[in-house]
């Protein structure tokens, strides 16, 4: 008998067990499995039992399985997961079927296995504070409930109101999930939780209606009806293609929840609990599943928890910001900072512009009141954080600031020699720049070592990475500095070295270009589009190129090329090059913001360009490329690109290019990132694909050299 | 050993609005689909004893369609009791399907005399309300690429360079040759359909609107859009990755419509002919099945037709009329360019864009068409074919005696 939960019977025998076992949380491991197996065995023997009370001593409920243990599950062990599966959900299905009334007592969070353990309850009682989320998030981790939660939901509460909780893994409050029939009653404070729980327990003794669960009463139908239903039926076909529509067919994990939230509809309950037990089994053993665990939970883990961080520098927190420049970046910066409660001191050259930046933020807090997200209270006073200038002077005294201008070295020289002594002792400054070496703007510093590089994605507001740059003087403290800055304005930060374009820009360019080099030699363009969707990017690659526009890409290019860091004869997509190049200056096609580039936009939406395949397609180049190549040219790209960020130390960590592949330049994911692509497809693999693709394509697919390392030492990207 | 099958006679009910307000919308499917049994009976005054089996096509045969309605309707009909009857669904293609099977076994030997058509009374039995892993099985659906036969047909269109405007002019044409034939009785395979005394409920096809024109088509919304937004189009061009974007041009006016309705071939061999004093219309010369790309879904005619022609010996020249059952109107322009053929010998009196599909029963009804053009015309031999769900095709030829 486990002593990890705690097992308390009062004077009216009605059993509370507690659940507390080592560690800052309860999780759904090999240890809780028993002490839960031995808690049902004691119950079955205890004499008079009127009631289980199931509380937790933690802070969470309960906050899910182990996912240690499901990353380790491989093809060919499905059956061992099913059987384990179908274990843990006996001793799920003994408590809701005890005889006696049984309740979940939630005082904390309680996600995936948490909440399929107080689903299993005949009665659900939550703290109502804002602790206290409830929800099945599998689905994010490309895995779906296995623990009975997708069979309990959708008999609960039906398909079509289950369908976004399973199907997205949407979270509730407990307010929410009361008034969306998840749980049954909510407490305001935590000392009136185990009291509720007894007061319901006596009035539904062992035999009555409440001491059972829906599902196991005669005559049981569930809500909006079972696949009968026309209506439900269409919502099945509709539902597919929208997830369709979504994933491309590229993630199993909302494909297998669907299945069996249908599956429900059509079967009992104990066969629809088998059926989501298979199909877990099946999905965790799917590379898709293991890449978004490592991704999203591991890999996250160690890029928000520091793991690029110097761990010897002190915690800083800023507490007056600069921002230079109310364009679109600016606004965006000034808005969050001032979310994150930090005084923003936004400066332009014009008031107007810094004023139009405040006006910015007052629109993107109004909109986070009026979706609720925010109280009209903390908008404005964040709002009031603001504050526009046109004055040096005002920057006096920030702990940072960050540079938001145009990509032009001596205008940022400029901001440089004029402001930087503004900043307070220790003080750091950062150049928001996508393009410019940040070690070349920090020739302008009296302090290139306060001197960094932090690369905001658009629109700030929305987009969760922050790409830190260091130069080649940045220092350790800085570094920690900016991070700091990260995380207060909740920012998930990766850091890499100073390089042309860094990781991001230069690898997202990637794809664009091979995709120009493709309709230069005469491909489809209808079809370039349609297989680059299907990699899993949101929109194809001309789209994207059409998004940030012919013409700055070029100009980047040529900057770069002025500044001496890269060479036109090293281009290695130079017909695709010509072709933008030809594009821009002979047919005025810079990009949508220039009125259209690959594509023209009307009232009705996007089409191609019509002249397009006019001017470059040709038959038999197009019969010479198969869809396969198309599809690994331009995945590979960019997948080739990492790994050279990677040997060359551009990327510090794996960990860092998977997240900031992800979350920053789209990579699909389903890859897990750029580099776990490489280890899916396997290294080996892998360096074949790029030795046929370089044969045939040129040397740029050519795997880098670091794969043939890490097969010599037989090692994965980690 | 094979003998002949022969077509004694081909009868259908005129069709109406498969909805709540059309006018058979009153008629039970078993009293629609017996009505047509007691009229053959009568009018070949036909000993019913010496008929082996009723086969219908039925696509929906769940409800008051369900459980065999085949035999129910024989025994409704008050045929002899040793009358077997049994119900079949391949989609569309059932009522013709139902043909096929009744020329086989007759063609085998192993049986006589049969009665082949199908029922489809839409208002009564919704399409679709038997389910149905192609239609709500997220696994198939998103497994097999399944979208609605609509987003097919319009991608037909689209991939044969068909706009709107020529989809429309196969409608008006539909229309049009659908009520000069009506009106000049030209339907003599059409009977009324009547009451147990006797009284006509509905004597001609009241589905047809001669006055369609290009310009009031041209006013209708596209039928698929909704769909196709919602991610069915995507599903269909994961498969088609040379079409940007699918252009919808089906709409209710180019689209076969939601109807009511039976049909019923007296198929058997020359012996029971002479036996029962029957005439032969026509021979059944060959039938066919396959099936094409379950995605596009439409496209199953023309290989059938093809098939068929292969196992008759004969050539696209041969056959004298087509009949290609205008489910959607790319699938007869698909049809005829898949063929080499043109209007002037296809659906030459309209089709179901004009008068309606009931599903089950138009392939029953196509026959009975077609030899009745034959005959009016004075030719030999014709060809109908229906396109079927899940990409299948079926053709039936069959010529003059």
């Amino acid at each position: 008998m486990s002593t990890e939960f705690i097992y308390h019977k009062d004077a009216d025998n009605i059993v509370t067990v507690t659940m507390d076992m080592s560690g800052p949380v309860n999780a759904i491991n090999d240890a809780f499995i028993a002490a839960l197996k031995g808690t049902l065995e004691r119950l079955a023997h205890e004499p008079e039992l009127a009631g289980l009370i199931i509380t937790s001593a933690k802070k969470t409920f309960v906050a899910g399985g182990d996912l240690n243990e499901l990353v380790a599950a491989q093809p060919g062990e499905e059956e061992g997961v099913f059987n384990r599966t179908q274990m843990i959900k006996s001793l799920f299905r003994r408590i809701e079927k005890l005889g006696v009334p049984s309740v979940a007592a939630i005082n904390g969070a309680a996600l995936g296995g948490g909440l399929e353990l107080a689903l299993s309850c005949n009665y659900r009682i939550a703290l109502n504070h804002p602790s206290v989320q409830l929800g099945l998030p599998e689905v994010g981790l490309g895995l779906l409930p296995g623990g009975g939660g997708i069979v309990r939901l959708t008999s609960l509460i039906g398909f079509q109101k289950a369908f976004p909780y399973l199907m997205e893994g949407k979270k509730l409050n407990a307010e929410k999930a009361a008034s969306e029939g998840f749980i049954h009653a909510l407490v305001d404070d935590q000392t009136e939780l185990i009291g509720a729980a007894k007061s319901w327990i006596k009035s539904n003794p062992a035999a009555s209606e409440g001491a059972s669960q829906p599902w196991d009463r005669k005559g049981f139908i569930i809500p909006g009806g079972d696949e009968s239903s026309p209506s439900i039926r269409q919502h099945i076909a509709m539902a597919s293609a929208a997830l369709f529509k979504k994933t491309r067919g590229l993630l199993p994990a909302p494909e297998f929840i669907l299945n069996t939230m249908v599956e429900v509809l059509r079967v009992d309950f104990d066969t629809a609990l088998t059926i989501e037990s298979r199909q877990f089994s099946q999905l965790v053993t799917r590379p898709e599943a293991k890449n978004m665990i490592n991704a999203f939970f591991f890999q996250m883990n160690q890029v928000s928890g520091g793991k690029s961080r110097p761990k010897t520098e002190e915690k800083y927190t800023v507490k007056k910001l600069g921002v230079l420049g109310g364009g679109m970046m600016g606004q965006g910066i000034a808005m969050v900072a001032a979310q994150a409660g930090i005084e923003v001191v936004i400066k332009d050259v014009s008031l107007e512009s810094a004023v139009k930046a405040k006006a910015y933020a007052e629109k993107g807090l109004a909109k986070l009141v009026a979706k609720g997200r925010l109280s009209e209270e903390v908008a404005t006073q964040a709002l009031a954080r603001i504050k526009p200038s046109i004055e040096v002077s005002d920057l006096r005294g920030c702990d940072f600031i960050i540079e938001a201008v145009f990509e032009n070295l001596e205008l940022k020289h400029a901001l440089v020699s004029e402001a930087e002594n503004m900043l307070a002792e220790g003080g750091v400054w950062a150049s928001n720049t996508s393009t410019l070496p940040i070690t070349r703007i920090a020739e302008a510093s009296s302090r290139p070592e306060n001197f960094i590089g932090m690369h905001f994605f658009s629109p700030v507001d929305r987009m969760p990475l922050l790409e830190i740059i260091c130069g080649e003087q940045t220092s350790e403290e800085t570094l920690a500095k900016a991070f700091d800055l990260a995380k207060q304005l909740r920012k998930v930060p990766i850091v890499v070295n100073d390089a042309p374009g860094f990781y991001t820009s230069r690898t997202i360019s990637t794809p664009i270009q091979e995709a120009a080099q493709l309709i230069a030699e005469g491909v489809d363009a209808v079809r370039v589009e349609s297989v680059g969707k299907s990699v899993g990017w949101p929109v194809g690659p001309l789209a994207l190129q059409d998004e940030v526009s012919q013409k700055l890409s070029l100009d980047i290019v040529d900057a770069q090329i002025a500044m001496g860091l890269r060479k036109p004869e090293d281009d290695p997509t130079p017909k695709g090059t010509a072709l933008m190049r030809s594009l821009l200056n002979e047919h005025g096609r810079g990009g949508r913001a220039y009125g259209g580039g690959y594509y023209e936009y009307g009232e009705s939406g996007k089409s191609l360009w019509p002249q397009l395949n006019e001017l470059f397609f040709d038959a038999s180049a197009d019969a010479a490329v198969s869809d396969a190549d198309i599809r690994d040219r331009l995945l590979f790209r960019p997948v080739i690109e990492s790994l050279i960020c990677l040997q060359d130390g551009v990327l510090r960590s794996v960990a860092d290019g998977n997240i900031g592949s992800i979350m920053g330049i789209g990579a699909p994911s389903w890859t897990g990132g750029y580099l776990q692509f490489v280890n899916t497809y396997g290294l080996t693999r892998f360096t074949e694909r790029c030795a046929e693709l370089a044969q045939v394509y040129g040397e740029r697919f050519l795997a880098p050299a670091i794969v043939a390392d890490y097969i010599a030492k037989g090692v994965d990207f980690n | 050993m094979t003998t002949g099958a022969y077509i004694f006679d081909a009868i259908r009910t005129p069709r109406s609005k498969g909805k709540a307000g059309g006018s058979l919308h009153e008629v039970k499917p078993v009293a629609l689909a017996a009505g047509l049994l007691r009229e053959l009976q009568q009018r070949n005054d036909l000993d019913t004893s010496a008929v082996d089996d009723v086969i219908l096509g039925c696509v929906t045969p769940v409800g008051e369609q369900g459980s065999c309605i085949a035999k129910a309707a024989a025994q409704y009909a008050g045929w002899d009791e040793r009358v077997a009857g049994f119900q079949l669904d391949r989609f569309c293609a059932s009522g013709l399907e139902a043909v096929n099977t009744a020329a086989q076994k007759i063609a085998s030997g192993w049986e006589d005399l049969i009665v082949a058509g199908g029922v489809e009374c839409m208002s009564r039995v919704k399409m679709g309300s038997n389910g149905g892993a192609m239609f709500s099985d997220p696994e198939f659906i998103l497994g097999q690429k399944a979208v609605p036969q609509g987003i097919g047909a319009d991608l037909i269109a689209n991939l044969g360079g068909w706009s709107r405007r020529d989809v429309d002019q196969i409608a008006v044409a539909s229309q049009q040759r659908a009520a000069k034939a009506r009106d000049n009785g030209w339907f003599l395979s059409l009977v009324p359909v009547r009451d147990r005394s006797g009284a006509v409920i509905l004597a001609q096809d009241d589905f047809i609107k001669p006055d369609s024109t290009l310009d009031s088509l041209a006013a209708l919304k596209p039928s698929f859009q909704g769909l196709g937004d919602m991610g069915m189009d995507d599903l269909a061009l994961s498969k088609y990755r040379r079409l940007e974007k699918i252009e919808h041009v089906h709409t209710p006016a180019n689209s076969s419509g939601i109807v009511d309705g039976a049909s019923a071939v007296l198929i058997g061999s020359a012996k029971v002919g002479a036996d029962l004093g029957l005439t032969p219309r026509a021979r059944i010369v060959a039938t066919a099945v396959t099936a094409s790309d379950p995605v596009i879904m439409l496209t199953g005619p023309g290989p059938a037709a093809h098939k068929c022609l292969k196992k008759a010996g004969l050539t696209v020249s041969d056959i004298d009329l087509w009949e290609i059952n205008e489910a959607f109107a790319s699938v007869m322009l698909r049809f005829m360019a898949d063929m080499g053929i043109d209007d002037s010998i296809t659906n030459v009196n309209g089709g179901a864009i004009a008068m309606g599909h009931p599903l089950g029963a138009t392939g029953g009804m196509l026959i009975g068409i077609i030899l009745d053009e034959l005959e009016r015309r004075n030719l030999q031999r014709g060809l109908v074919a229906l396109c079927v769900g899940g990409g299948m095709g079926i053709a039936t030829i069959i010529e003059r005696v």
